[in-house]
């Protein structure tokens, strides 16, 4: 997965087709991607934890919008729509949020992974966005690329074939 | 405590104190496997979140990981990846044949089981000599393993450390064993607030 740009750990970058948007080693982070069919724009945060008001207290500055669900989905909403995008014509797909590693005796306590994405399908749905396609949760790490010429979300895993979302 | 201020003499000192556990965990190392085991002098860096899935410089290669958690006065995590090729001959220097049962893409569960055990000496070792040393107060816990690419496994693993910091503190350092046949990554990774109680325990804080 080369020659596109890469959206790293609490990123977020917006771009219109042909670029490739490019998340390498998502563990339990989730790839969060909105995209504007008709424009062929949208937009990908590489999103590491659920709630900043949790985490951090609710009014605390966020130096990087894009590290907490809660931040970062409006952010990213807030690019693209500077491109042009209309919220009421944006596909999301969502990538990632694995557990990857289980220790004895660690069940109990939702871990991180599993709890982004649940954070991010309850923002969506209060921010009236329809969730087109999705591929998270079990165990292994994923590296994703959005093509924004077709708005396909191609998912890479290893010990099995890719799937596109 | 702002790690990307760290002078270079706590950079030493850290260094310093890493060496020392390195040293007692390849001397644990050689005892368990009876070959000559060494580790490399260890690099101290401090790397923004956002580029800590490229530390290795492949971070879609897939590693076996085995990942401890550090309790105590100074709060830590251990990680230790492997070329799955290599993981596979360092456990099998701990099983008969019988024992052993890796099959295509699937571990055994006496390979998971041998790995995580050298996972838990080499850090008993380590976190002694660095308790030691330092006069903190540190405990391990339990083993876990993954075999995955080594970007997820890096962003899962320091991926809390995004709820106080931008920034990750790595002290790696390179095993090598049985004539470099193995050639595992060792990363010590503190928690943003131990930073400050190691430089202190070194008599570096300032």
């Amino acid at each position: 997965m080369t020659g596109g740009i890469r959206v790293g750990m609490s990123e977020i970058a917006v771009s219109r087709a042909p670029d490739v948007l490019i998340a390498i080693g998502l563990g339990s982070c989730v790839g969060v991607c909105f995209y504007d069919p008709l424009l062929k724009c949208g937009g990908m945060a590489h999103v590491m934890l659920p709630d900043s008001t949790q985490i951090l207290g609710a009014g605390a500055e966020i130096t990087k919008p894009g590290k907490f669900a809660d931040t970062a989905l409006p952010e990213l909403l807030r690019k693209v729509t500077e491109l042009g995008a209309l919220p009421s014509r944006l596909e999301v797909k969502i990538a990632g949020g694995a557990q990857m590693f289980n220790f004895n005796g660690d069940n109990g306590r939702m871990q991180i992974g599993p709890r982004n994405v649940e954070t991010i399908e309850q923002l969506l749905a209060a921010m009236n966005l329809k969730l087109a396609g999705k591929n998270t949760g079990g165990n292994c790490g994923r590296s994703v690329r959005f093509d924004l010429a077709t708005g396909m979300l191609t998912v890479k895993m290893i010990n099995s074939p890719d799937i596109i979302i | 405590m702002g790690l990307q201020h760290l002078t270079s003499l706590q950079k030493d000192a850290i260094k310093e104190v890493s060496n020392i556990g390195a040293a007692h965990a390849a001397t644990a190392l050689h005892q368990l496997l009876g070959e000559k085991v060494s580790m490399t002098v260890p690099k101290v860096s401090v790397v923004p979140l956002s580029d800590i899935c490229e530390v290795l410089g492949q971070p879609e290669e897939p590693m076996i990981g085995v990942y401890l958690r550090v309790f105590g006065d100074a709060p830590s995590k251990i990680l230790y990846l492997f070329p799955r090729e290599e993981a596979l001959f360092l456990a099998g220097l701990l099983l008969t044949e019988e024992d052993r049962q890796e099959n295509g893409d699937i571990l055994g569960e006496l390979e998971v089981s041998a790995l995580k055990e050298i996972g838990n000496i080499l850090t008993g070792a380590y976190v002694y000599a660095f308790s030691d040393f330092t006069g903190l107060n540190m405990l391990s816990s339990v083993p876990a393993l993954t075999y995955d690419m080594v970007g997820a496994i890096l962003n899962t693993i320091l991926v809390d450390l995004g709820a106080s910091s931008d920034y990750a503190l790595l002290i790696e350092t390179k095993l090598l064993a049985c004539e470099v046949k193995i050639t595992g990554h060792f990363f010590l990774m503190p928690d943003p607030g131990s930073l400050a109680k190691i430089l202190d325990a070194l008599g570096v804080k300032d």
